[in-house]
């Protein structure tokens, strides 16, 4: 204990008379009050160094890693000499922020276990506002990561070939993408009791998900029998979106792009993997939200 | 017009064998700008009944009303009226005092100016200014509490529900909570506090329901509750200790039983009827056979006789254990 009791028992001024809780105006409400546990969540990020440095070493040390270690071993046609690097760059782009999922979860898991969202839900907010605070601030914390993943890509030899526009294209494509991942997450972390059974739910199932796909290694490279579940893989049309968007190595030689539908039209099949997963996601994490209790 | 009202409420939690009913049919009502006083045991449905007048939770069944607002049918007009301060402190541990008490004001929707003058004056109120610009991660516990009540009393709204606001407090601290509580109730504050300590019941509340098992089992003043369980004692400590079976003799033709005898402290506790009357008489009989008396009290049942007597169970030991935890 402190020294914080004997202070306030006595020569306290007595209460004065409060403000009055105003009614927000409709849609504007909602997003003002989102906004407000948006700025919430920011700031609490930067208040936690292990968070500011876990999300940018993270991204940094797979890049290298990736790069340098597995680099010389997997051989990618097309492309200069950092062919692999190039190939691998919007791989690990996809990745990494597809991991928002598992920050998403334990970030509200916490809320909850804290007593937080009982808070929140006590007060004439929006019923949106917590999970629209949360998935946005997890957003712009990835604009941060997507921005240092690029730069670190840049310094071991990924390049960008198609020009401004199209390289815009693709970083708000993997933005979307991860958007929607978060609500994934939003959804899991409302299910859970602990915040450590968050980061577990959140996280495990990613790494097959992340890795049966064209993120590492070109899909031809694998069984037969796993190919077409790495093919219909949302990352694998993403990141195969990412790579033509980039003019970056596709793994494939010219003409030889399998014959599916995800990886004809990758950039239009993840926009509509984004889509499903925001139709499915969102109202379940809010229906979840509504009736939630720690 | 009463403030909270509550017909019924029913939640049950799990299914089959193990199946908990949380709340079994409660009833309640608090006037407008009085205390009502929830006592039970840890697991009796106080939190659970708290959850459900705040619409944060949705009973089974049974109906309630805050300020003649169906917390059901229109919750967030009710959330506009209501303040909550948890058990569990409810801060955001990462931002510090100021932040938190300006994000709940935006939140209630004051503009950004109006919540920072508000939570600067509300952090005087409650002696926080010093720390109010730091995480409140490295606040005690007694701070918390109070940044968390304070947080509850940003909008000063007229109806307060405090779950067990000083659970887990040194003796110290919780003698200072109850000072700002009723503070809050002096200035005209309708408000349900949850606890599970008789000395706060009785300190705090102008009326209480004892729950147990989800039920509302007795209610009333704290005198009426006292009456409920029975009448007077008479205690009396005996000076000699030789002298105490002939005091136990006298007594026990007074009094309307068998007084218990305490050798060790020389105490005799009998249930009497006829008040200062039968004192006086008593020490009468004692002085004529010249029985010296250290101590001699006619004492009323206090709110852990009434506990007892009502769920066969002890109360919770007030105050020390518990903030050792």
């Amino acid at each position: 204990m402190t020294t914080d009791t004997e202070t306030f028992a006595s020569g306290r001024p007595s209460p004065s008379p409060g403000p009055v809780a105003r009614h927000a105006p409709g849609l504007t409400g909602a997003f003002y009050d989102g906004w407000v546990v948006t700025l919430r969540n920011l700031r609490r990020m930067t208040r936690i160094p292990e968070m500011v440095v876990f999300a940018t070493i993270q991204p940094i040390m797979f890049v290298l890693l990736f790069a340098f270690v597995f680099g010389g071993a997997i051989p990618v046609s097309g492309g200069g000499t950092h062919a692999y690097r190039e190939y691998l760059l919007p791989g690990i782009f996809v990745q990494t922020l597809a991991f928002t999922t598992g920050t998403t979860a334990v970030g509200l898991a916490d809320d909850l276990h804290k007593g937080l969202v009982d808070r929140f839900r006590s007060l004439p907010m929006a019923r949106s506002a917590v999970l629209l605070g949360r998935t946005v601030a997890d957003w712009i914390q990835n604009l941060f990561v997507l921005a240092i993943m690029a730069l670190c890509g840049l310094a071991v030899g990924w390049r960008i070939h198609n020009g401004f526009w199209k390289a815009l294209a693709a970083f708000l494509l993997v933005m979307l993408f991860s958007y929607a991942m978060s609500w994934i997450g939003a959804v899991i972390g409302l299910s859970v009791s602990t915040p450590e059974t968050a980061n577990t739910a959140g996280f495990i199932w990613l790494f097959p998900v992340t890795f049966v796909s064209n993120a590492f290694v070109p899909t031809s490279s694998l069984p037969g029998w796993l190919q077409p579940v790495a093919e219909w893989n949302p990352i694998s049309s993403t990141v195969l979106a990412l790579r033509e968007l980039f003019g970056n190595p596709t793994g494939y030689a010219p003409g030889q792009v399998p014959d599916v539908l995800p990886m004809q039209y990758p950039g239009w099949v993840s926009l509509g993997w984004s889509a499903l997963i925001l139709a499915f996601f969102v109202p379940l994490a809010v229906r979840k939200y509504r009736s939630v209790s720690a | 017009m009463a403030a909270i009202e509550a017909e019924g409420l029913v939640k049950t939690y799990g299914s089959g064998e193990k199946t908990v009913r949380a709340l079994d049919g409660v009833d309640l009502e608090v006037p407008a700008g009085t205390v009502l006083g929830l006592l039970g045991p840890n697991g009796a449905g106080k939190t659970t009944a708290v959850r459900v007048l705040t619409t944060l939770l949705t009973p089974d069944s049974g109906r309630a009303r805050v300020l003649g607002l169906d917390v059901l049918r229109e919750p967030q007009r009710v959330r506009e009226r209501i303040g909550l301060s948890g058990q569990y402190a409810a801060v955001d541990e990462n931002l510090t005092g100021r932040e938190n008490l300006v994000m709940v004001g935006r939140l209630y929707h004051l503009g950004k100016k109006e919540a920072q003058r508000r939570a600067a004056d509300l952090l005087e109120q409650f002696a926080l200014a010093d720390a109010a610009d730091r995480p409140t991660k490295t606040y005690s516990g007694g701070m918390r509490r109070r940044l968390d009540l304070a947080a509850a009393l940003v909008v000063r709204p007229p109806v307060m529900f405090l779950d067990e606001p000083t659970t887990g407090l040194d003796p110290r601290t919780r003698i200072a909570m109850w000072d700002v509580i009723a503070d809050l109730v002096a200035g005209g504050a309708t408000l349900l506090l949850t606890t599970q300590y008789l000395e706060e019941a009785d300190r705090l509340a102008d009326s209480i329901a004892v729950v147990d098992h989800g039920k509302v089992i007795a209610r009333g003043t704290a005198d009426e509750l006292k009456t409920q369980v029975g009448g007077e004692r008479l205690q009396l400590v005996v000076h000699d200790r030789d002298r105490l079976d002939e005091a136990a003799r006298i007594l026990a033709r007074l009094a309307l039983a068998e007084p218990t005898v305490d050798r060790r402290t020389r105490e005799l506790l009998a249930p009497i009827e006829g008040g200062a009357k039968l004192l006086v008489e008593t020490v009468r009989e004692l002085d004529n056979a010249g029985i010296a008396v250290d101590d001699l009290a006619l004492r009323r049942p206090t709110l852990d006789d009434v506990f007892l007597t009502l769920t066969g169970k002890a109360a919770e030991p007030a105050a020390n254990e518990e903030a050792d935890r």
